[in-house]
């Protein structure tokens, strides 16, 4: 039998080594050339980010939990999930995790932030033109299910490690629900109702602001209750690229066999998803009530 | 020409893929039926001609897909025509841009729907106050018509309530009220109570005729039933297959139908309320000394027991101003409303006779 039979008949070691290194090349290259400006394109993002969690850290733990704690009331009017809020927290405290949950916390909500800046736009104008539809829908999926290590690479390469980075990585991979959701939901607003803002003379602006996008809005909730606990799942990779939080004793756990150490960090990134899960949906829900 | 009157010319509508290759076909008048199965275009209007003069009403009639709401929504163009003119208070509405447009729809003209279409997550108020926002009428004069406007329509209380909470009849209200709200001169109104029960139907007739004697707005109102479309409207127009069949009030249409279309709709009706003593009349006669006048436009069910109760069961007809202008007799009456078999005018009132006598 000839040999391009039996093993598979490869382009050559050689030229895929030197392609891989042309590519390469020009990466690091470009992240030389450009890598300052970049970075400082990111300083506003990292002051707002070092501020919060300084923010968050400064802050009393019982007027962070406070906080929270309103936060929580003003957004869903559930005395039981407050209760949940208040025990999660207290018991996060009390095992000595609170530092690194404030971290998680200001990493996540600045990722959160950012991903809904970008997110809804780039719904909207997806719900407004069916050729970006079918554009962002494939690069959607491919953001998906790309395995998250390969975005820490380039990224990585262009910033160091630290939190820029992270939270770079955190959204890239957390993006895509908010997304797809504000698209679908604006897409579900009935025909009838716009026809009925058109025929009253609404400029494009007026029937998004105030038919389109209050619609879409339970549906645009789901999206970052996704993001949020997409964006969760992160924490422990991202401390791989020197994120601190909740995710840098898991990683230590691991690489010292901690069981223990392991299990109450994990939980206490499962409790805070549980919490902004229940939060996200039950506003979802009265938002879905109002109407 | 006025600022409330509508006319549309020649217009012809044609939904499909590429429009203007079939036109040529359904002018030489290409079958609906043909036209959708063999080059895969649904004809919607074909050469329809209307004039609504200001401040009347016109009803809009026919079989489900005629093509009635295609025909209205090209009044505020929500549909553009194939081909055709369409002219609102002498403006060519198909001339205007977008910004004039949104303009004309803001204030000039304004549509209530068949299932509504009301604002799931506003209030009844800001459903109200739609129409005012979009134009950017503000504080106390938006909030003082939107008051005006559900006091109006019955919808005091309501005001903070959201359309989901209400009957479908209140939820037409507030369709009402927001189209009202923006006191164009013009409303269309596509099926408004289609979706109601026949008692709260009628209730709403009662409403619409009572603000339209308020009023007088150009009314452009589709409806499936003959008797609401004889009760609101001055002219109704029958649709078939987008061409008008007959445009005609209502007294016409009853006595002389175009054809046998047009009876199938007419022929359920209760002849002795919809026609009046002015559209059966005979002239006058001088001999008459009957002290029981009947008006012109009484219907014959009202004039019947005047007319039975006078000497030789016949009576003089007066107009509005006293004036006799015609006579009426019982027979005369029996013949009207019996309708299809009996024409009036042949010779058959004395066949009836002698058949009495
Ligand atoms: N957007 C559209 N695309 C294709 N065909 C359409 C469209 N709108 C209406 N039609 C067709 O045009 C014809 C007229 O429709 P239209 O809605 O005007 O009828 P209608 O008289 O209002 O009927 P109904 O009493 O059911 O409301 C129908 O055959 C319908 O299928
Ligand atoms: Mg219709």
């Amino acid at each position: 039998m000839p040999e391009w039979l039996t093993s598979f008949p490869t382009l050559g070691e050689q030229l895929l080594r030197s392609v891989r290194r042309a590519f390469d090349e020009a990466y690091r290259s470009f992240s030389r050339e450009y890598g300052e400006v970049i970075e400082a394109i990111f300083d506003p993002l990292l002051y707002l980010l070092v501020w919060f969690e300084r923010l968050l850290l400064a802050t009393p733990w019982w007027l962070v939990i406070a906080a929270v704690c309103a936060l929580c009331y003003a957004a869903t009017r559930s005395r039981k999930l407050v209760a949940w809020t208040l025990v999660t927290l207290l018991g996060i405290g009390l095992l000595d995790m609170w530092e690194d949950t404030m971290r998680t916390l200001a990493i996540i909500s600045v990722s959160t932030l950012i991903t809904i800046a970008l997110g809804v736009p780039l719904g909207i104008a997806m719900s407004w033109s069916d050729r970006l539809q079918t554009v962002f829908t494939p690069v959607m999926d491919v953001m998906q299910t790309m395995p998250i290590f390969v975005y820490l690479i380039p990224v990585v390469m262009l910033f160091g490690l630290g939190k820029i980075p992270g939270v770079i990585a955190v959204v890239i991979y957390a993006i895509p629900p908010v997304i797809r959701l504000t698209n679908l939901g604006i897409r579900l607003v009935p025909e009838d109702v716009l026809e009925a803002s058109d025929a009253f003379g609404a400029s494009r602006r007026d029937k998004l602001i105030q038919v389109q996008l209050p619609l879409a809005l339970p549906n645009i909730m789901a999206g970052i209750n996704q993001t949020i606990m997409m964006a969760l799942s992160m924490v422990v990779i991202a401390s791989m690229i020197g994120v601190r939080g909740l995710g840098q004793p898991v990683l230590e756990a691991v690489t010292n066999q901690y069981f223990a150490l392991g299990i109450l960090n994990g939980a206490a990134v499962v409790a805070l998803a549980i919490l902004f899960d229940r939060m996200t949906q039950a506003y979802g829900r009265r938002l879905r009530a109002i109407k | 020409m006025s600022s409330g009157s509508i006319r549309a010319q020649g217009l012809y509508k044609v939904f499909g893929r590429d429009p203007a290759s079939v036109m040529p076909l359904v002018r030489e008048g290409i079958g609906k039926d043909e036209l959708r199965d063999s080059h895969g275009h649904v004809l919607a209007l074909r050469d329809v001609n209307l004039s609504v003069p200001e401040g009347s009403v016109q009803v809009i009639m026919g079989l489900s897909g005629c093509g009635k709401s295609t025909l209205v929504r090209h009044f505020n163009r929500l549909v553009e025509p194939t081909e055709g003119r369409v002219s609102v208070g002498g403006v060519d509405v198909l001339a205007l841009g977008p910004g004039r447009l949104r303009r004309f729809r803001q204030s000039g003209i304004s549509m209530v729907f068949q299932r509504f279409a009301l604002f799931p997550h506003k209030t009844v108020r800001a459903n109200v106050a739609f129409g005012l926002d979009v134009r950017r009428t503000e504080g106390s004069e938006r909030d003082k018509r939107v008051a005006r406007w559900v006091e109006r329509v019955g919808l005091a209380g309501y005001e903070d309530s959201y359309p989901g909470e209400l009957s479908g009849g209140m939820q037409q209200r507030v369709g009402l009220a927001r189209a009202l709200a923006t006191d164009a001169k013009i409303l269309l109104m596509d099926e408004p109570f289609g979706a109601l029960d026949p008692l709260i139907r009628a209730d709403m007739q009662d409403l619409v005729l009572g603000l339209q004697a308020e009023l007088k707005k150009t009314m452009v109102f589709v409806t499936h039933d003959l008797e609401e479309a004889i009760a609101v409207g001055d002219r109704i127009a029958i649709l078939r297959d987008g061409e008008i069949v007959q445009n005609a009030d209502s007294q016409e249409l009853v006595l002389r139908p175009a054809d046998g279309y047009i009876e199938q709709f007419t022929n359920k009706i209760n002849r002795a309320r919809v026609l009046r003593v002015g559209s059966v009349m005979e002239p006058p006669n001088p001999e008459l000394a009957s002290p029981l006048h009947c008006s012109v436009d009484m219907t014959l069910e009202d004039a019947l027991p005047r007319v039975s109760a006078s000497p030789g069961e016949e009576a003089p007809v007066t107009d509005g101003d006293g004036n006799v202008v015609g006579a009426i007799s019982v027979l005369r009456i029996l013949v009207a409303v019996a309708g299809g078999r009996y024409s009036l005018g042949d010779g058959s009132e004395d066949r009836l006779k002698r058949t009495a006598g």
